[in-house]
């Protein structure tokens, strides 16, 4: 309190009025303080051991289904990066390794893709335009990458059932016309919605060099759809 | 490193030995990564093959990180889309006089190009040749259209192996002359990967134009691609054997040259002709769907076949 007095000398009549501040004891003071008791007890944040699995197995899949969404309705939106998951991506890729089968004319000739050459084409094609990001600069993690280009293969996986549909009425010019729209309308939507997710994660200057694989890309995957002829 | 004060040098100096390579009034878009050292451009140009010394010193500054890490490989794709660009463009239009790596990659070559060029050529070939078989058969109630995906492996093998292989066999041949004649303009190896690749760009669109059935108008477009391109490796190495004893230097050149034209022929006409060649001869006897023309293919896919081939 000397200080304050000494100052209050100086500065006015500010700190004129403190030594005369007391309490008086009067006047209750009462109250309560409580302190909550923290609830997060460490098993609760690991609690999914205890839940059904038809609720892990929902959350997964919902998940799986929201990015789905996002592929189909590409708007700039980073749910697909933040929280990747290749469970899409191995499904689309089955589902269409398995409708691109039996495509072969005659057994003993060049016939189409096997099975285990559409799956390398695609998971190879997608490891080495993922390398190629990175290589470039870009800021993309390894499995965000091939997350995104996994999922926007969904296009192409309903273009082919679209495909195997159509051949099922026919094979002729008007079948082929109508598959050829489907095909490049798809592939588009491939293209735009990968590039949609990707593109702000590369440098500036160098987009088109990392643009252009990922067209490569589904160009093949859409050109063995297309080309596709049952038995 | 780009040294764009090279014309004004001629200029104050027009009575210097010079590789005569004039610069193009082309200007970077982009100014990062510019350097300018006006006191070695002299020298280059009147010592020339310096030239060789100073780009292995500046690519050794460049690539300091050891090649187990991913900065060492991240220093091969240091370049922008203008700068690939300019280098396919020039890799296209080959101007007599100048020379691909000193006006284009200036010791910045890049993996980039040479490896997407080359991807893009496979698939290139693969499609086209698909197309072509189909439209000649177009209309014929027999023909049941075959996408023939094999090709594709072969043709990548193919095509990777000339971008690769003939490379490090022409480095390591100019490494062994050089050693034995002084003076001679030197590459470093990925330089030369990179002149190859990009010199590859043009059969890409001739690939495309191969579709049109007519043979005469493949040929050309084979000759004039082949000429373009070896025009671009020729101008190329021709500094770096001139100096050479005369006959060395003209079968180097020669060699590749031969070796482009082998791979022209060989992948287009394989991929795209051998169908058609063999309807042509043949007739229409023997159908469609039978790859004879491939004849050592053909066994070989037949017992592959059989293995794998699941019950249906």
């Amino acid at each position: 309190m000397a200080a304050a007095e000494g100052s209050g000398g100086v500065g006015g009549p500010l700190f004129a009025g403190l030594a005369d501040v007391s309490i008086s004891e009067d006047i209750p003071v009462e109250g309560e303080i409580t302190v909550p008791v923290g609830s997060h007890s460490p098993d609760d944040d690991y609690s999914t051991l205890d839940e059904p699995v038809r609720d892990t197995i929902m959350r997964d899949l919902k998940a799986v289904g929201k990015k789905f969404v996002h592929v189909m309705y590409p708007k700039k939106s980073s749910a697909l990066l933040r929280d990747w998951d290749l469970w899409g991506p191995l499904v689309l890729c089955v589902s269409l390794a398995l409708m691109l089968q039996g495509g072969s004319a005659d057994s003993k000739d060049d016939g189409g893709p096997q099975f285990a050459e559409v799956f390398v084409i695609i998971w190879f094609g997608a490891v080495v335009i993922t390398l190629n990001s990175k290589l470039l600069g870009g800021t993309i993690s390894f499995f965000q990458s091939l997350c995104v280009l996994g999922y926007c293969v969904l296009p192409l996986t309903v273009a082919m059932l679209v495909c195997r549909l159509v051949l099922l009425a026919g094979s002729g010019t008007v079948s082929f016309i109508i598959r050829l729209i489907v095909v490049v309308a798809m592939f588009g939507w491939s293209t735009l919605a990968s590039t949609a997710f990707l593109a702000d994660s590369q440098p500036p200057n160098r987009k088109a060099l990392v643009v252009y694989p990922i067209f490569l890309f589904y160009f093949v995957i859409s050109w063995m759809i297309l080309t596709f002829t049952p038995q | 490193m780009q040294f764009d004060d090279a014309a004004n040098l001629l200029a104050a100096n027009p009575d210097a030995t010079t590789i005569s390579i004039d610069e193009p009034a082309e200007i970077p878009r982009n100014q990062h990564g510019r350097l300018q050292e006006p006191g070695r451009e002299e020298d280059d140009e009147l010592l020339g093959t310096d030239d060789s010394d100073k780009t292995e010193l500046l690519a050794g500054q460049k690539k300091s990180a050891p090649f187990w890490t991913f900065d060492y490989y991240q220093t091969f794709f240091d370049v922008d889309t203008y700068q690939v660009l300019d280098r396919i463009k020039g890799s296209v239009f080959p101007v007599p006089g100048k020379n691909f790596v000193r006006l284009y990659i200036r010791s910045n070559p890049d993996l980039y190009g040479p490896f997407w060029i080359c991807a893009t050529l496979v698939f290139t070939i693969a499609v086209s040749g698909n197309l072509s078989n189909f439209f000649i058969h177009l209309g014929k109630p027999t023909y049941h259209y075959v996408p023939e995906f094999r090709k594709v492996s072969i043709a990548a093998t193919t095509i990777y192996a000339y971008a690769w292989l003939v490379p490090l066999a022409l480095w390591g041949f100019l490494m062994w002359r050089n050693s034995k004649v002084m003076n001679i303009v030197s590459y470093s190896f990925l330089e030369i990967v990179c002149v190859y690749g990009y010199s590859l760009f043009i059969y890409i669109p001739t690939a495309i134009l191969w579709i049109i059935p007519q043979k005469v108008v493949r040929w050309v477009l084979m000759m004039f691609s082949l000429g373009l391109s070896g025009s671009v490796l020729v101008m190329t190495f021709w500094p770096a054997v001139r100096d050479d004893n005369r006959r060395i230097a003209l079968a180097t050149v020669g060699t590749i040259v031969v070796l482009h034209a082998l791979l022209a022929v060989g992948c287009l006409v394989r991929c795209c002709l051998s169908f058609s060649l063999l309807c042509y001869f043949l007739g229409p006897a023997y159908g469609a769907g039978k790859e004879v023309a491939d004849c050592g293919k053909s066994s070989l896919l037949k017992k592959s076949s059989t293995s794998e081939e699941p019950p249906k």
